[in-house]
């Protein structure tokens, strides 16, 4: 089956830096270090498994556990068609992983989306604002502990922009 | 608070704000622009006008009450949107649905992806100043959707697929409906390509304007049409097949300079590729009838089985009400995966015995309802934009813990800036409405 051996490529490749990895409900998981994702995703990208496709990229909340905010990646080859899951964990305080803007030009609005969302930062992103919500707004909806209907404060006109 | 372009700008540029009220940009995106007289210099693509908290909202709803949310992803293909969740919590709980829904299943897809093109290519081409071709496909999707709304009840918001199967049985005359449309609808693309292929004014306007390489559609993330315009034809329907479309015979039309007229192009040559598939699960849904509801015997109102059941079991079919016509218990089999518990049960049993009524609650009520165990799953269908994706994650609550959309047009969009750099101010038009933004699955 293709998933596991991109699973076994990835093993080989870089020992150090799975915790963890096998298959779940059929998709193939990995679970690495932080500090080892540029080094996995150029391998996923260019090695053997030829992942040509940066898929989706996300976060999930556990404030419960140590690591809290786990990042998901989904990577896709185009020639075998399999697809693999790599999730990272990160720390509740200053969260922070590398930016994978430099492989992928959709990790851009992807990141985006998470800093906007989660508040996790991106190292060398080049424009780490965020993407669906506007620049004023206080915390980060998609944390746990966002309460689902909290408000926000109104923002006054803009004065600065072109025309005024 | 000024944005990057603003902060950017050269001197002598003038900045111009296309959006979010301008009407090509449909009101959720705003394109800031640096321009050289008409000429792109560099512009800044602003999105999130529409946010709603897809996600978070669906944290807070049930496995079942969140549905309806997903109809209102890629509204003009509403029946895609459901199938990608229901595959995903379906692969979530391990569950098999019955030949004659994964048949209904397909047949809705691909009317929805009609519908999609169809009304992508109508605005792409009435922005373009082609009104007439607008109105031709608006009518082709009149027929479609009316199809649909017989069988599911709605035109747009249809919430049909289900967890499990689907809804209700198919109403009847469909095949006959189906056939009239797909015979309308292949009329209308017939005069729309004698319209549009030869058009100069269209070809000035989409040929080799908005191109993308093949290589920068993959590090986009590109799927769909849109991919599929450079060359590559990669599809979930063939990539990973899910239902029956392994059974089904369907080619991947690709393009070759991925312009705005491949993705045109595209598009019309998949929308006959969807009508062939609508044809071959039609023909075998009328070859496999599905169980049919005794019209002989006393039927009885829901009221009137409820008063009997309070002296004695009721003996009688329960007519059940329009809203739930199609999902009779004989015909619950055909239409739903055999789970007590998972699927909804038989409502003329939340009629008769106050066993059901409890069945009934117990499945509906918050706190009660669908429990996927511990776990996390993608899934993935081909909807209108390319790859729909749902990643999501159960605490084994009755309650996604993280429910994630892989939106096919957060990536196509997120490459407008690039595609229209260094062309001119009406280059726009035609390019952002090859994309087929949808704002409800770009900002969720």
């Amino acid at each position: 089956m293709e998933e596991e051996k991109t699973l076994d490529a990835l093993r080989d490749a870089c020992p150090g830096a799975i915790l963890e990895a096998g298959l779940s409900l059929g998709d193939a998981v990995a679970v690495i270090r932080p500090e080892d994702l540029p080094a996995v995703a150029a391998f996923l990208r260019d090695g053997p498994p030829r992942m040509a496709m940066l898929l989706d990229l996300t976060c999930v909340d556990r404030p419960d556990e140590s690591g809290r905010f786990e990042m998901v990646y989904h990577f896709l080859s185009l020639e075998t068609y399999a697809r693999v899951r790599i999730k990272a964990r990160l720390p509740a305080v200053n969260p922070e992983i590398a930016s994978l803007t430099g492989l992928w030009k959709n990790a851009d609005w992807l990141e985006r989306e998470v800093f906007d969302l989660f508040g996790i930062c991106f190292a060398d992103h080049p424009n780490l604002s965020r993407l669906l919500l506007y620049d004023g707004f206080e915390g980060h909806p998609l944390r746990k502990d966002y309460p689902l209907r909290r408000r926000q404060p109104r923002i006054p006109p803009r004065q600065d922009g072109p025309g005024s | 608070m000024t944005t990057r372009l603003e902060r950017q700008a050269g001197p002598e540029s003038l900045l111009l704000n296309m959006g979010p009220s301008h009407p090509a940009m449909h009101g959720t995106i705003r394109i800031m622009l640096e321009l050289d007289g008409e000429r792109i210099l560099a512009s800044e693509v602003e999105i999130g006008f529409l946010h709603r908290g897809f996600e978070k909202t669906c944290e807070s709803k049930t496995f079942f009450n969140l549905l309806i949310y997903t109809d209102r992803l890629n509204y003009v293909s509403p029946l895609i949107n459901n199938l990608g969740y229901v595959l995903a919590v379906e692969k979530l709980l391990g569950l098999e649905i019955p030949e004659r829904a994964r048949y209904i299943r397909v047949l809705m897809s691909e009317l929805s992806r009609v519908s999609d093109h169809l009304t992508c290519l109508a605005a792409m081409a009435m922005e373009s100043g082609a009104f007439t071709v607008f109105l031709y496909m608006m009518k082709a999707r009149e027929f479609l959707w009316d199809v649909i709304e017989r069988t599911t009840g709605a035109r747009m918001t249809t919430s049909y697929i289900r967890i499990g199967g689907v809804r209700a049985e198919l109403a009847d005359g469909f095949a006959a409906d189906t056939r009239t449309a797909v015979k309308e609808t292949r009329k209308v693309l017939k005069d729309v390509r004698g319209l549009l292929d030869r058009n100069p004014i269209f070809l000035a306007r989409t040929r080799d304007v908005g191109v993308m390489s093949r290589e920068n559609a993959l590090a986009y993330g590109w799927t769909g049409p849109c991919l599929r315009s450079t060359g590559l034809a990669y599809d979930v329907r063939k990539a990973r097949p899910y239902l029956v479309y392994d059974r089904l015979a369907f080619d991947v039309p690709v393009g070759e300079r991925g312009d705005n007229f491949d993705r045109y192009k595209v598009r019309m040559l998949e929308m006959e590729q969807s009508l062939r598939l609508i044809e071959q699960c039609g023909d075998w849904l009328e070859r496999h009838p599905g169980p049919a509801v005794p019209a002989d015997g006393r039927a009885m109102v829901p009221a009137e089985a409820i008063r009997e059941a309070r002296r004695r079991k009721p003996e009688g079919r329960i007519i059940l009400s329009p809203n739930l016509e199609g999902s009779e218990k004989e015909r619950l089999e055909s239409l739903y995966a055999c789970a007590p518990g998972v699927v909804p049960p038989a409502k003329e049993d939340a009629y008769a015995s106050m066993a059901g009524l409890i069945g009934h609650f117990q499945y509906f009520m918050t706190g009660h309802g669908l429990r996927p165990p511990k776990g996390e799953v993608y899934a993935s269908v081909e909807g209108g934009n390319g790859e729909l994706g749902y990643y999501i994650v159960s605490d084994g609550g009755d309650r996604p813990y993280r429910l994630h959309l892989r939106a096919p047009c957060l990536h196509i969009v997120s490459a407008l800036e690039e595609l229209i750099r260094g062309r001119l101010l009406a280059d726009i038009i035609p390019t952002f409405g090859s994309m087929n933004m949808i704002g409800g699955e770009l900002d969720r």
